[in-house]
């Protein structure tokens, strides 16, 4: 039997409610699941997952919107977050802020085209002493200068294609 | 080597074994005895909220871990869990012995995601340890943790936004009355305590409260780790005696001829370099630990445009004075920036400041006009009169 794209993310909702015996408590974890694998959160998923917790959609739409690392909104496979707070920004987070965009072409806020990057700000990320600091993904990195920049985009770029290696999936995915 | 010497010379799970031996009413009372007050900066007595929901009656009961460490410049709970993750979750489980809770949870911030599988492998370790689980230590203890991560929200470390996140709604704080210690997470008695607070706790168990007693002031026992950044030559994590003064504390880090130094976060206080003889301590300055020193060369208009610019977009929305307070102050230094803003349109931000510190909801409004009115107390010869060159 051929099964769509739809029945598949909804068979994954509905496993991932039922493990928390379908309870609201558990909205916020099976979004962060959703989303990371899928890399975005449309009005079908919200309302599956809504189905599943017995609540309106606007409901779930009302709380991924609230959240800076949920949102419904695509992003790319590598989601870079500078932070822009006192401390990194004392120590020159501007100048790594332009380099990253030069280098993707793209500005904060936005997606690169191939689906592959997108930029964003985040807000204190407690690592004040060794700054300026960034995620990408789950991974961070201290005392970026804009010369690293490029070599930190080169090392996510070399696990795309057919020159990936596995190992570097895991490690930065 | 850990920068922070006295948990790193605790015993292992020797607070835990103290604790066993304890009734509950003498846990608490240790834990008032010594005078510990909360370490993410509110500095509420651990003791008393502890007593309040051990006093509560119901089936269940929560002990939360408030790992949602977002006050920009503070980032000693990280250094914490890295290296003294024990040491909380032994604070976790005599809280719950404490107050008669069986579950743990761990809220762990979005931006430490990366700690969390260190985290795990610890919690399972204890586990097989029988530290957690049924029949803790052979005892008819029962507790166990989890870790729920956070999603990018500095108000959930207001601890009724925190719950509300854990339940699955938006992170917007509750009104107080009720306190969590009697309608908390899911409506039972829940405590919301710091991780520096948890692990402080499993040392006091351990090494007594005479031992605690013998730092610090009167009025704020103990030790403090502090996060230090910013214009110094010795950035990091410190543990330090409270009471310390903030001259003492930048010649430790080689901050010294600082021209002012933020106590306590983008809500806390800017202290100009003529006041450096105050304490760090709940009966002066107080704080949750983090110290961000300015140099002399730093605009203290473009600190306050980062604070704002940081409080703008993290105030929920819920309550007026907060969104629109927040909004109006940044503009403010906008103008300052411009040198655009009059004398008494100034003093009209300051009375807008103090507006928002009587009447928002939580303390993320209530604090957030803290560093703007002391920078205009303490550096008004910079705010005004500025030429445009200056933006």
């Amino acid at each position: 039997m051929l099964m769509t794209d739809r029945e598949r993310l909804a068979g994954e909702i509905k496993a991932l409610a039922e493990q928390h015996d379908n309870c609201r408590t558990a909205l916020i974890p099976i979004v962060q699941e959703i989303k990371q694998k899928y890399r975005k959160l449309d009005d079908f998923a919200m309302q599956v997952i809504a189905d599943q917790l017995g609540i309106h959609p606007v409901e779930v739409y009302s709380v991924v919107s609230f959240y800076a690392f949920l949102g419904s909104a695509a992003h790319g496979k590598y989601i870079i977050r500078l932070c822009r707070t006192i401390s990194c920004d004392m120590q020159g987070k501007e100048r790594v802020m332009r380099q990253m965009e030069n280098d993707l072409g793209i500005r904060f806020g936005e997606t690169t085209a191939d689906g592959k990057f997108s930029l964003e700000w985040a807000n204190c990320m407690g690592m004040c002493d060794q700054g300026p600091a960034m995620l990408v993904n789950e991974r961070v990195y201290t005392r970026v200068t804009p010369e690293r920049v490029h070599e930190i985009l080169e090392e996510c770029r070399r696990s795309f294609g057919v020159h990936a290696t596995e190992q570097k999936e895991v490690y930065l995915v | 080597m850990s920068p922070l010497p006295t948990f790193s010379t605790m015993a292992p799970e020797a607070g835990l074994k103290q604790a066993m031996a304890l009734s509950r009413p003498d846990i608490i009372e240790t834990m008032k005895q010594s005078g510990l007050k909360g370490r993410g900066g509110a500095g509420f007595p651990t003791g008393m909220k502890w007593n309040f929901a051990a006093a509560a009656q119901a089936e269940e009961k929560f002990v939360i871990c408030n790992a949602d460490e977002g006050e920009p410049g503070t980032f000693k709970d990280r250094v914490i869990l890295q290296d003294h993750a024990d040491l909380v979750f032994e604070g976790m489980t005599i809280a719950g012995k404490a107050i008669g809770a069986k579950e743990g949870i761990v809220f762990l911030r979005g931006e430490y995601t990366y700690l969390r599988s260190q985290l795990e492998a610890v919690l399972d370790r204890r586990r097989k340890q029988k530290l957690l689980g049924k029949a803790i230590l052979g005892s008819d203890l029962e507790f166990d943790i989890r870790i729920f991560m956070g999603a990018g929200a500095y108000i959930c470390g207001e601890e009724t936004a925190l719950i509300e996140a854990l339940e699955g709604f938006r992170g917007e704080p509750r009104n107080r009355p009720p306190f969590p210690v009697n309608t908390g997470f899911l409506g039972r008695p829940s405590i919301v305590n710091n991780v520096e607070t948890l692990a402080s706790a499993a040392c006091i168990l351990q090494k007594g409260v005479d031992w605690w007693k013998a730092t610090g002031t009167e009025h704020s026992t103990g030790i403090k780790i502090f996060s230090v950044s910013g214009d110094c030559g010795k950035p990091g994590v410190y543990e330090f005696p409270m009471g310390i003064t903030v001259a003492q504390l930048l010649k430790e880090v080689a901050g010294e001829g600082a021209k002012a130094v933020q106590v306590g976060g983008a809500s806390g206080l800017c202290i100009p370099a003529s006041q450096f003889q105050r304490a760090i301590a709940f009966e002066d300055i107080p704080t949750g630990g983090s110290i961000i020193v300015f140099g002399q060369q730093r605009d203290m208009l473009d600190v306050l445009h980062n604070f704002l610019d940081f409080f703008v977009d993290e105030s929920c929305g819920q309550c007026t004075p907060c969104r629109l307070g927040n909004r109006k102050l940044l503009e403010g230094v906008e103008l300052l920036k411009e040198g655009k803003c009059s004398m008494a349109y100034l003093q009209e931000l300051c009375a807008l400041g103090d507006t928002m510190q009587i009447a928002s909801k939580c303390g993320l409004g209530q604090s957030s006009p803290s560093a703007f009115l002391s920078v205009v107390k303490n550096f008004r010869e910079e705010l005004m009169g500025r030429t445009y060159s200056h933006v």
